[in-house]
């Protein structure tokens, strides 16, 4: 005998939508997004869903599942309660573009703000791999934005203009630890990005699909350097002195 | 032009934004042309970021034996010396300046102890060859060349689909497209236009590929009047997920056979000593992935059809260092720790060898104004693509048509944008809403895929190739009189009839070739030829576009220097 299964999907747009219900089919080892696309199959063809690669390596099916923040390709429906339906939602922080599908194209916008790698003069082109290690912990993020979604100063309080997110948290980190990279962007962390209103309460680190220690590893390092180079009473005065500008 | 559409203008259009596409855009940035980059997909999530095992580039920072040569060499050894020779040279000799470029432009690759780029072994290559991240090189690649197209002010059109090519005479000046999220149509004006769409793998039940994977590219480059080559050859990948249903054909990267991962049937036999003794899991992907379907059809497969894959002798923290995301995927999608047993692989739809037809020196496809490089293009691997060899060409085919297509640009008018062209477009697009009856979308993708699976496939015969020839002549009626429900805001059911359409094209164009080689090589194996041909050796299958009919001719490969031709007889 096939168990079926009941998915609760959200269907609508930005200004109003609703759940719909629909059944689906229980498979061995079946996933959320196998689910969605049985559902696109049978019930509603025009069911919005993005997806590409179907085995957490692009990051792009994000979804509250049963209120969670999820990648549905990596979401196994044995490991949820069949007995209930299973709700799926668009990520809340982002507005709803259709049915699944939201609008991330700021996480772009923001993206654009950070100065690229820049190496320093004259490098030779050589790294010890224990010293690359903690950066290629940053360069697996798959851009998910599930820590986006969940971070309470982007989702509850909403300000997007302020404040860059865990995801560019982590790309700066990758930048600021890369051993040759040659500039500072603390200017930019304190002032256009606002880290300061990040009060570590480690969401994102528990949503992250790629088991990258955001809070630990990126932000709270990331923090350190801004108030070395601000706040620490010397550097201020050296800077007050020398009438260095900050590093750009 | 009647100005009721969204329109932009570029001197290079690039369709695509996997690593072809933005090396592509990078490299006309770099001459000074405005550059599109137009994309179904958001950025960053093409093709590119699911590639795994690395980069094969002859460094020779591990083996210091290694140069430009030998790879030119291990690269038309796997094409079966059907591979355009030059372009296996340029290939060869542009690799390692490319890799060296992505490092400066901030890639990490993996270290070696003297911290160099590390490399690692792979099928088919004499030496290892393949710089790395882990088992994510191609998500390093794609984020490195991203920022930098970024930064250097490229203009992306995310989550846009073209459906056509624009013609003036004989040139093409523009696209047509629609806006995934709003259903909403768009036009494209440019002096040249670079495709850089992938591979076709959608077509096929079992498929490693997402669901870009349709062969747009080639379709429309056929559409507009472009030669197509060597569309018989299809790489099987051997290793696949063959359980459970839903993870069926996700990939299983090679690097787990190049870190020292064994083959071995249910009866624990290694079986790969029966068919390549020498090379055994390191043979060439045609030669497993046809061992392993071969063991599976003769009972000697595993519960769920396929092979063991064995890499859990080797200490727990090596292969969660080397194979991080293979050791993540088989936990959590199929209850496996790789560390402590085997994983069960088969083969699955991968890559597509052939393509758009270039010319090697520019990715100049046979009508003016039209580049193509990546997968999307045919040549560089010829009947069988080595792994690694992927990523380089992106790289390095991807660079030079973004050169040549910017060069072009530069001294090429100003075309026009024909307004009946446009006009069939969105008549076209816009009929599926309008049927009051017709099949979903979803239902005649599903029979293609069981049609391709069947009847071309891994092994093929001519009674098989017919068929399927004549089952897609009534996918292709159904396809037709498609009906699409809903509206046109965000539709995957709208957007699949689209592709359906380019699917048919590259299905048909794959089938014709394959029954038109009676040979075996390479990726291509006929059981009723089941031994290469001298004359087949020597000649390249074309497609051409015939009015409504799909034409099919012969050409000779080009002839090779002399110096080359003492490279590949040498023995190594």
């Amino acid at each position: 005998m096939t168990t079926e299964a009941t998915f609760k999907i959200f269907r609508g747009n930005r200004s109003n939508g609703e759940l719909v219900e629909y059944s689906v089919p229980v498979a061995p080892g079946m996933v959320v997004l196998d689910a969605l696309h049985y559902i696109q199959a049978h019930h509603a063809p025009d069911l919005a869903v993005r997806w590409n690669c179907k085995a957490g390596k692009c990051g792009s099916c994000s979804a509250e599942v049963n209120g969670r923040p999820r990648l549905t390709c990596k979401t196994r429906l044995d490991a949820l309660p069949l007995e209930d339906p299973i709700t799926v939602q668009p990520m809340r922080t982002f507005p709803v573009i259709k049915d699944l599908v939201t609008d991330v194209s700021w996480n772009y916008t923001v993206n654009k703000k950070i100065p690229p790698f820049t190496p320093r003069a004259n490098v030779e082109w050589k790294m010890d791999q224990r010293d690359i290690d903690r950066v290629q912990e940053f360069r697996k993020c798959i851009e998910c934005f599930l820590c986006q979604n969940v971070c309470h100063v982007l989702r509850d309080h909403e300000k997007l203009a302020q404040f860059g997110g865990p995801r560019f948290f982590v790309r700066i980190a990758g930048l600021e630890m890369h051993p040759l990279d040659g500039v500072s962007r603390t200017h930019l962390l304190k002032d256009d990005l606002g880290i300061g209103l990040c009060n570590i309460t480690k969401c994102c680190t528990e949503v992250c699909p790629e088991d990258i220690h955001i809070t630990d590893n990126a932000i709270i390092p990331l923090k350190e350097r801004v108030v070395d180079d601000y706040y620490d009473p010397v550097r201020w005065f050296l800077r007050k002195f020398r009438k260095k500008t900050e590093p750009k | 032009m009647n100005e009721k559409f969204e329109t932009h203008e570029h001197d290079v259009l690039i369709i695509g934004a996997g690593g072809a596409g933005l090396r592509a855009a990078i490299a006309a940035l770099g001459q000074g042309a405005s550059v599109g980059v137009v994309c179904k997909s958001l950025l960053g999530k093409a093709h590119t970021v699911m590639a795994e095992g690395g980069i094969a580039a002859a460094m020779a920072n591990v083996d210091q034996a290694d140069d430009w040569r030998t790879h030119f060499r291990d690269t038309m050894r796997g094409g079966k010396f059907l591979n355009n020779w030059r372009m296996a040279q340029i290939h060869a000799q542009e690799s390692p300046e490319r890799v060296r470029e992505l490092e400066q432009w901030g890639a990490l690759f993996d270290r070696t102890t003297d911290g160099e780029i590390l490399q690692r072994a792979f099928g088919g290559h004499t030496f290892k060859r393949l710089c790395h991240v882990g088992d994510r090189t191609g998500l390093e690649m794609i984020r490195t060349l991203q920022d930098r197209g970024v930064h250097l002010g490229i203009d992306v059109y995310m989550e846009c689909a073209v459906t056509r090519l624009l013609r003036d005479g004989e040139r093409v000046t523009g696209a047509f497209a629609y806006w995934r999220e709003s259903g909403r149509f768009v036009v494209f004006k440019a002096k040249s236009i670079v495709i850089a769409t992938g591979g076709i793998g959608k077509a096929w039940r079992i498929t490693s590929n997402s669901w870009e994977y349709t062969g747009d590219g080639m379709a429309l480059a056929y559409d507009a009047g472009a030669e197509l080559m060597d569309m018989e050859f299809v790489q099987f990948h051997p290793t696949g997920m063959v359980w459970p249903p839903g993870v069926q054909g996700i990939l299983v990267t090679e690097a787990v056979r190049g870190e020292g991962g064994i083959l071995r049937n249910k009866d624990g036999e290694r079986f790969m000593e029966r068919y390549d003794p020498e090379k055994m899991e390191l043979s060439t992907r045609d030669v497993v992935a046809r061992a392993i379907y071969t063991e599976a059809r003769e009972g000697r497969g595993t519960e769920h059809g396929g092979a063991y894959l064995d890499i859990s002798h080797k200490p727990a923290e090596y292969v969660k260092r080397k194979l991080p995301s293979m050791y993540h995927q088989f936990r959590e999608l199929a209850d496996v720790d790789i560390t402590q047993g085997p994983m069960e692989v088969g083969p699955t739809c991968h890559y597509m060898m052939g393509g758009i037809r270039v010319d090697a020196e520019s990715a100049h496809s046979t009508v003016a104004g039209m580049f193509a490089a990546g997968e999307a293009a045919a040549g560089l691997h010829g009947s069988n693509r080595l792994g690694g060899n992927s990523l380089s060409d992106l790289l390095v085919f991807g660079r030079r048509a973004g050169l040549a297509a910017a060069n072009y640009a530069n001294e090429a008018p100003a075309g026009s944008v024909d307004a009946p062209q446009v006009e069939e477009s969105t008549r076209e697009m816009l009929s599926p809403f309008e049927r009051p009856a017709g099949e979903s979308p979803y239902d005649i993708h599903r029979d293609l895929q069981e049609t391709m699976q069947n009847y071309v496939g891994i092994f093929r015969n001519e009674e098989d190739l017919e068929k399927g020839l004549s089952e897609l002549e009534k996918l292709r009626d159904r396809a037709a009189r498609v009906k699409v429900e809903g509206s046109r805001l965000f539709n995957p059911g709208w957007h699949l009839a689209q592709d359906l359409k380019s699917m048919l094209t590259v299905s048909e164009a794959v089938a014709l070739s394959a029954l038109a080689r009676k040979e075996s090589r390479g990726a291509h194996s006929r059981i009723d030829y089941p031994n290469y041909d001298e004359t087949w050796g020597k000649q390249n299958n074309i497609i051409v576009r015939d009015g409504d009919r799909m034409k099919l001719h012969q050409t000779p490969t080009a002839e090779m220097p002399n110096e080359l031709r003492k490279l590949l007889e040498e023995k190594q």
